[in-house]
């Protein structure tokens, strides 16, 4: 365990160093996840064994390893899809392990799917907008009665613009209303989650699409809608998993943007990738996963030169290490 | 292979024909589409009168021994209200629900056991407070309290057996709806096999003197229902296009990437369970009080089979579909009397026809676009 040291101050990435010189410089680096000894067994498959990292608040990590090496797993126990076996997942200070996914989603973590699991039947947009739920105060009679109304400014009253005469009597008499009893909770924060699901549409760069169902938008439109559906949930920490699976080079640069864009706005992200370009061309740090084992972890240059992950990645014995 | 692409291109011509019509409707501005509806709305009322020439021939007591035309409308909207209900839980949160008459059995006991003068528990109430021989709840509040009542076992039925997935879930309901009625053709105070009669109306109990809601004429129950209808489809459009909604939508596509994105889907689909509950409760109590007797074998399994199929032929998830699904599995048997024991056999024959050629129902359930033309355009490209 010694030379696998995760507080790689002195060598620290380009990266970083803009971080810093845009925001006032951290003293100390702030620890947000803490996967702590986790142990994962199904019957007698041993997906994850006594796996422990830390992830800091603001890099872009990644986990990496072979087919099957249970980084998958690993997201699954962050995410509450799994309970560990033993040991125990911490974010930000509180106990993630034993919390339902829903419940772990709030506290601020967001992922997407390897294997793509939008929500075929609902629009892109429709997409996002479930992300926002946690963000909504109204529920079934709060949409039923909408009886809480609100004073609303000018620029958010209805407006009356139509130039046939009777649609435009029915406008002004909704904004007479709107006026007199305000507007109700439930429509405002309708109006801002769509206003917010168009705004990550945009980020992402599928926003034209937003009115398409989810099934029919081609595949690395769907991979973007995971990650602004994800991101919708306001997290503090983004998991990817795979987002670059099946994209061309060209595609793969655009991701590669995307994911810094994600980290200068000051969220964290955790990346698995197959692609090693990818994976170290963008993270600060990564972790390596090996049967279900931490085999390495370090800055991309420690990683790559690390014999054990050689060896992984070639399929020859670590013995020589 | 011939048989299968003739089969696809009678298939695409059917999706056209209907497709193109509700696209062309759906283009319309929306103040047209409201006065469209609103006319259809006032045919609906007039429905019951209908002596349009043409279109006399609609009517079910137009043929030889034929039901009453408003009584068979009166019962075409109750199974409206029936399929709307259960369109919430199957259609929009997906839950297949076999046992659906179970609520709609608690509607109507609830009703009978509190506001018949005949019930053993208004008898029983009635000797316990010292109460006058005639005394009964009036219908107006046994309508809440049918309502509340359904709600509950909803909650209760929901309660444990939600976390079940698929054919679990429909194995349990289909035994909770069996269960309802054995119950309560074996207990003492729910007038056993025998039933309850004199179960009141709007107007109280049923007798001769009723002015409105009487045995004879059935036109005013079949605009009370059809009001009842019209609310409630208002109600749930609006739990359709809310966060609750969206929710449903998501957990019926993918429950877990719904969890891991902040739904709760157990909350959601205990929801999606009470309201579909206590709209089987409000149709319940409706069919009771117009009916002004009820038996427990009236409530069988077969009926819930008769409601899913409602709501899969109609169009799982999409409420016109379903609301046309059950208006025409209630009213095509009563017009197509004269085909005798044949017309089952027929109505079974074109179920089967439906399906294969529309397996999505005959009005499909399609998301409907948001109009953020413009929208789209102003938001910033940051978050
Ligand atoms: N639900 C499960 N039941 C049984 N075994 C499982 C389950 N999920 C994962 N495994 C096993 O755990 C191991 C790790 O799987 P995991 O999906 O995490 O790998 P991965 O690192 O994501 O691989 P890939 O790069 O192929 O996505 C595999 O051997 C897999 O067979
Ligand atoms: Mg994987």
């Amino acid at each position: 365990m010694s030379d696998q040291n995760p507080d790689v101050t002195s060598e620290e990435t380009p990266d970083l160093d803009e971080i810093r010189s845009s925001g006032p410089v951290p003293r100390q680096r702030e620890v947000l996840l803490d996967v702590d000894h986790v142990t994962l067994r199904f019957g007698g498959v041993t997906a994850l064994d006594d796996v422990s990292f830390s992830l800091y608040r603001g890099e872009i990590l990644g986990l990496i390893g072979p087919n099957g090496a249970g980084k998958t797993t690993c997201f699954n126990v962050m995410t509450g899809v799994y309970r560990p076996t033993s040991g125990a997942v911490r974010f930000a200070g509180q106990k993630v392990t034993g919390r339902k996914p829903h419940q772990i989603n709030r506290m601020g973590i967001a992922r997407t799917f390897q294997n793509i699991r939008l929500f075929p039947e609902m629009t892109a947009l429709e997409n996002v907008m479930v992300g926002t739920d946690s963000q909504h105060h109204t529920s079934v009679m709060g949409a039923l009665f909408r009886l809480y109304r609100k004073k609303v400014k000018p620029h958010e009253l209805p407006v009356v613009d139509s130039t046939n005469g009777a649609v435009r009597i029915w406008q002004q008499v909704r904004l007479g209303c709107a006026k007199v009893f305000g507007i109700s909770r439930h429509t405002l924060e309708e109006r801002a989650g769509e206003r917010k699901a168009l705004e990550l549409l945009k980020f992402v760069g599928i926003v034209g699409r937003a009115n398409e169902l989810a099934r029919n938008l081609p595949y690395g439109d769907q991979r973007r809608l995971e990650i602004a559906r994800a991101l919708a949930t306001e997290p503090k920490l983004l998991c990817l998993d795979e987002p670059a699976a099946g994209f061309n080079p060209a595609e793969k640069e655009e991701l590669n943007q995307l994911i810094r864009r994600i980290r200068d706005l000051g969220y964290t992200v955790l990346l698995i990738e197959h692609d090693m370009r990818l994976v170290m061309g963008v993270t600060d740090r990564i972790v390596v996963l090996e049967f279900g084992k931490k085999i390495a972890e370090g800055t991309p240059a420690e990683v790559r030169d690390n014999p054990k992950v050689i060896a992984a990645y070639l399929g020859e014995p670590a013995d020589a290490a | 292979m011939t048989t299968t692409t003739s089969r696809k291109r009678l298939l695409n011509g059917l999706s056209d024909a209907t497709g193109g019509i509700g696209d062309r409707f759906r283009a319309l501005p929306k103040w047209q589409r409201g006065l469209a509806f609103l006319a259809f709305v006032a045919f609906l009322y007039y429905l019951p009168l209908l002596g349009i020439p043409g279109l006399t021939w609609l009517r079910t007591d137009s043929i030889e021994g034929g039901n009453n035309w408003a009584g068979v409308l009166f019962v075409c909207a109750v199974y409206v209200l029936i399929a709307i209900g259960l369109n919430v839980v199957i259609g929009l949160a997906g839950l297949l629900d076999l046992g659906y008459v179970g609520f709609f059995a608690v509607g109507a006991y609830s009703v009978a056991l509190f506001g018949s003068t005949q019930s053993p528990v208004v008898k029983a109430l009635q000797e316990r407070f010292d109460l006058p021989q005639g005394w009964a709840v009036a219908w107006a509040i046994c309508i809440p309290i049918a309502i509340a009542i359904a709600m509950i076992s909803g909650v209760l039925l929901g309660w444990p057996t939600l976390r079940l997935r698929g054919d679990y879930l429909a194995i349990v309901t289909l035994g909770f709806g069996e269960i309802i009625r054995i119950v309560v053709r074996n207990v003492s105070w729910s007038g056993g096999p025998h039933g309850v009669a004199a179960i009141p109306g709007p107007e109280g109990a049923p007798s001769a003197d009723n002015q409105v809601f009487g045995l004879i004429d059935a036109k005013p129950w079949y605009w009370l229902a059809l009001t009842v209808v019209l609310l409630l489809v208002l109600a749930v459009r609006r739990l359709e296009n809310s966060r609750v909604g969206r929710a449903w939508l998501a957990v019926r596509e993918d429950e877990d990437a719904a969890a891991v994105m902040g739904v709760y889907p157990f909350k959601y689909k205990l929801w999606a369970f009470a309201i579909g509950a206590a709209l089987g409760g409000i149709s319940g109590a409706l069919f009771a009080s117009r009916q002004g007797f009820i038996e427990p074998n009236q409530f069988n399994a077969q009926l819930s089979i008769l409601f899913v199929a409602m709501v899969v032929v109609g169009g799982a998830g999409n409420m016109a579909g379903v609301a046309l699904g059950a208006f025409l599995l209630a009213y095509l048997p009563e017009r197509f009397r004269d085909f005798a024991e044949w017309r089952f056999l027929v109505f079974g024959l074109a179920l089967v026809l439906v399906m294969l050629l529309r397996p999505q129902g005959l009005i499909p359930s399609r998301r409907r676009a948001r109009e953020l033309k413009d929208r789209a355009e102003e938001v910033p490209a940051s978050v």
